[in-house]
């Protein structure tokens, strides 16, 4: 099973990004094979949009959850249509480490 | 000129059915194209006449305005009678609609999280996998904390001088004391 997390950088010590459409970049993590890959999000000047067009980058990776701080107002039709789960942390400073550490429970 | 567009009306659950057939003898003889009856308005009538809502209380669930609501809920009531005059079949599809999902929140991590596959029961929580998952509906929640923060008035007993936090919705001269038994009112 996939997991996309919001990232605001690069590394495992990144802290989750508290927006979906316009974080930097998404980890799509692989509960199973723990494999994890670092995808820039295209979407982050977008000046409108950019919450529906980060769904589709994600959802092409076939993840079946969502972690993030937020999410916009347009996107909550868009991902129950798609049947992807949607998480709300709403801890700030969490590392996208301590997010995949609770994810392998 | 394009029309304006249709607001996402939200509906709670997708029907159990898909439609309605008529029986009988006389079925084979009559108009047998079916009535299509959108999503929302399928909503419409189940909020109104199965749960009782009335139609204020029932457009703030679905998200659009009280007028879009008797209007919705006016045509369904069209459809329905002309399936039963008429002997026509119903099929209940289309709409401009989406489904809302429940969410729930987790003790443990603090996190919440929403349910979009209604089938599966949610006893874990997805990210920490702990069990200490509770039901909450996030809106109504924090709607009643936002009330209760922004009134500061108070019930008082005009005959003993007991006072309480006022409740929105509740009037005070409707409020009853609790040591005197004496109506109660708005304390100026």
């Amino acid at each position: 099973m996939k997991v996309a997390i919001t990232s605001s950088g690069n590394t495992l010590d990144s802290l989750l990004d508290e927006r979906f459409g316009r974080c930097p970049y998404f980890v799509i993590y692989d509960t199973e094979s723990k494999a994890m890959e670092f995808i820039p999000n295209p979407n982050i000047n977008a000046e409108n949009g950019a919450g529906p067009a980060s769904v589709q980058l994600v959802a092409s990776r076939n993840v079946s959850k969502i972690v993030s701080g937020e999410f916009g107002m347009k996107i909550k039709s868009l991902v129950d249509s798609l049947k992807i789960q949607m998480i709300v942390v709403k801890e700030p400073n969490k590392k996208v480490s301590d997010i995949i550490e609770m994810l392998n429970y | 000129m394009s029309p304006r567009l249709k607001k996402l009306r939200k509906v709670l659950n997708p029907p159990v059915i898909k439609g309605f057939k008529p029986y009988g003898p006389e079925v084979g003889s009559l108009n047998t194209e079916p009535i299509l009856l959108h999503y929302e308005e399928y909503e419409a009538l189940r909020l109104c006449d199965y749960d009782m809502y009335n139609h204020h209380e029932a457009s703030a669930i679905m998200g659009v305005s009280r007028p879009t609501f008797t209007r919705i809920y006016a045509s369904v009531r069209q459809k329905v009678a002309m399936a039963f005059a008429e002997g026509r079949q119903m099929s209940i599809e289309g709409g401009k609609v989406y489904f809302d999902s429940d969410w729930y929140s987790c003790g443990s991590c603090k996190c919440f999280f929403n349910n979009p596959q209604k089938e599966v029961e949610i006893s874990n929580c997805p990210l920490c996998g702990s069990d200490k998952v509770s039901s909450n509906n996030m809106e109504d929640g924090t709607d009643e904390q936002n009330a209760s923060k922004n009134c500061n008035d108070i019930c008082f007993c005009p005959s003993c001088g007991y006072e309480e936090g006022h409740k929105l919705g509740k009037p005070c001269s409707q409020m009853v004391c609790p040591k005197c038994n004496a109506k109660m009112r708005l304390k100026k």
